[in-house]
């Protein structure tokens, strides 16, 4: 069970960022999860919305790019070495985690974790294998 | 020493055009039986050598230009059996080809000769030591000044270019006292001195630096960081390489050897020659080039010429700074480089990269800074920041391969890319030379 995941490409240029929060917010579009990778040159915004394709027509009138991806949201215990035993088993199965970052707002006892995984079809078998609970794509 | 060959750098002009006249109705002929391209040209315009008596009827004949020497790459354009050419160089064309120059014995002779004067009118003779650190390969600069200086009789240093310390270093330990390189690569020698403190170790007296334009801010920076006096020359692979023309002491424009090359001022657009002292686009003719002649090459240079007579007492034409380009050739780092060539790098990179890319040209601490823009495309992008890098390091790559000089390549929005009427401004150059 995967979620859909906005991949958006931000140009280092003074103001890109905001450019891509206000067209969002002006056809309000929420953002349940995001994240921000960066080089020197360049960096890509991942965000989690349940508007995922209004998100990318509204950035794509604007000449922005973005790509819609699958990603795993899987829940883990919301205690020390939650994340770690979630890992675990990611790691017995030899998959590389691309990047991970965390859903906003909690469920009780519980905290959602965003994964992207070289394989993503295994990482989701080991994960459901080891009990781990997957967030489904109704949830955002 | 004055002049390296008295008779002919002070010769009056009324018999230099004679000498003209002669060398230009036997270059004329000899290419039209030679040169397959040259012949077509003339028949085209119905014209026979016997048609050209002299220098009056220069204008008569047709231009010849950059494309043709890819067209006819690499040897379709010389004049003599391959047997005869000692030597070849090359330089960057329009496009991923280079062009490719050859010389025979007489022509390597008279390039040392040219390029001899030119140390003389600097001030140089055979007690000198001339520092070459133009590079020593298939770029003219570094070959041409080394032959001159030998010529000369002088002591050539043949260190070629890069490596700063070492270059330092030898100056010093051997003694260098004329230094040939780009200007922009003799103020930088100049920074690392002064930062050095070693300054007073060197014993320049003179440099000669070409390649790339400079302006006269940087001919003075350059003077007081290396306690020289600073001479601007010209030169081109097409017509000979460095020791086309060059400054004498009074540094009034640069004198072109007339008795081997005949400049012509023209309308860029309507190819008419210009009157006199008129600024246009400068075309040479090589009338004792044996190997690889051309007549009335169009260097796509703008500036003007001024026959006024010398205080040096050399005759021969001056022309002043070229002030820019009729094509969109820039150079960088004193390298060629033409937008084309990125367009056409980008187009062949593969993995959908657009070929809409923007060149920012500028000059930080004296040195060019060069980056290329490339927008970015839905098919180029993906939501590994890996692969993009990946695409970004294969453009500068073979970026840097083509041009031989690496730009910083960044990857911009879609439409980023100003566009006037449509079409997208390909070129900003920044720096200020004027």
């Amino acid at each position: 069970m995967f979620i859909k995941q906005l991949s958006i490409f931000i140009e280092n240029k003074v103001g890109r960022l905001q450019a891509i929060m206000d067209t969002l917010s002006e056809n309000n579009i929420n953002i349940r999860a995001l994240s921000i990778a960066e080089t020197t040159e360049f960096g890509i915004l991942r965000i989690i919305t349940p508007d995922v394709e209004k998100a990318k027509q509204v950035l794509r009138e604007v000449d922005v790019i973005s790509k819609i991806t699958d990603v795993i949201a899987v829940y883990i215990d919301d205690k020390a070495g939650g994340l770690a035993k979630m890992l675990k088993s990611i790691t017995d199965a030899e998959i590389n985690v691309e990047y991970m970052y965390a859903f906003l707002g909690r469920t009780e006892g519980k905290a959602l974790m965003v994964l992207k995984a070289d394989d993503e079809a295994k990482a989701e078998k080991a994960l459901l294998a080891s009990g781990m609970e997957l967030a489904s794509p109704d949830i955002i | 020493m004055k002049y390296w060959q008295e008779e002919l750098e002070t010769m009056p002009r009324k018999k230099l055009k004679e000498l003209q006249n002669e060398r230009l109705v036997w270059q004329v002929k000899r290419m039209y039986e030679n040169v397959e391209l040259f012949r077509q040209r003339m028949d085209e315009k119905g014209l026979k050598p016997e048609d050209i008596k002299g220098v009056d009827d220069l204008h008569k004949l047709p231009f010849s230009y950059k494309k043709d020497l890819r067209d006819y790459y690499p040897y379709g354009l010389f004049a003599v059996p391959m047997k005869d050419i000692r030597r070849v160089h090359a330089s960057s064309g329009t496009t991923g080809k280079q062009i490719v120059v050859g010389y025979t014995d007489g022509d390597l002779d008279r390039w040392a000769n040219c390029f001899a004067r030119m140390l003389v009118a600097v001030g140089a003779d055979e007690n000198d030591f001339v520092h070459v650190g133009y590079g020593l390969g298939l770029f003219t600069g570094g070959f041409g000044a080394h032959d001159g200086a030998v010529k000369l009789g002088a002591t050539a240093i043949p260190i070629s270019a890069g490596n700063t310390q070492r270059q330092i270093q030898t100056m010093i330990d051997f003694g260098s006292t004329v230094l040939c390189c780009t200007p922009s690569y003799a103020m930088y020698l100049g920074e690392t001195i002064n930062e050095q403190g070693l300054k007073d170790q060197l014993k320049l007296k003179a440099g000669v630096f070409g390649a790339e334009p400079w302006t006269e801010e940087m001919r003075h920076q350059i003077e007081e960081k290396l306690g020289l006096k600073a001479y601007d020359i010209y030169g081109l692979s097409e017509i000979m390489g460095p020791g086309v023309s060059c400054e004498c002491e009074y540094q009034c424009g640069m004198h072109v050897w007339e008795d081997h090359f005949i400049p012509e001022i023209i309308d860029p657009d309507t190819g008419e020659v210009l009157p006199e002292g008129e600024q246009g686009e400068l075309v040479f003719t090589t009338i004792t080039k044996e190997g690889f002649p051309l007549i009335r090459y169009r260097t796509r240079d703008i500036c003007s010429l001024n026959y006024a007579p010398c205080k040096c007492g050399r005759t021969h034409v001056r022309m002043n700074k070229p002030q820019g380009r009729t094509d969109d050739m820039l150079i960088i780092r004193g390298v060629n480089v033409f937008p084309s060539q990125i367009e056409e790098v980008l187009l062949k990179v593969g993995g959908d990269v657009t070929p809409n890319y923007q060149i920012i040209v500028d000059r930080e601490n004296n040195t060019d800074t060069f980056l290329v823009n490339v927008e970015m495309s839905e098919e180029m992008f993906s939501d590994g920041i890996k692969k993009i890098e990946a695409i970004e390091k294969t453009i500068t790559e073979n970026l840097r391969s083509t041009l031989g000089i690496a730009p910083k390549v960044r990857l911009v929005n879609p439409k980023s890319i100003e566009r006037s009427e449509g079409k997208a401004k390909r070129v900003i150059d920044k720096r200020k030379l004027k």
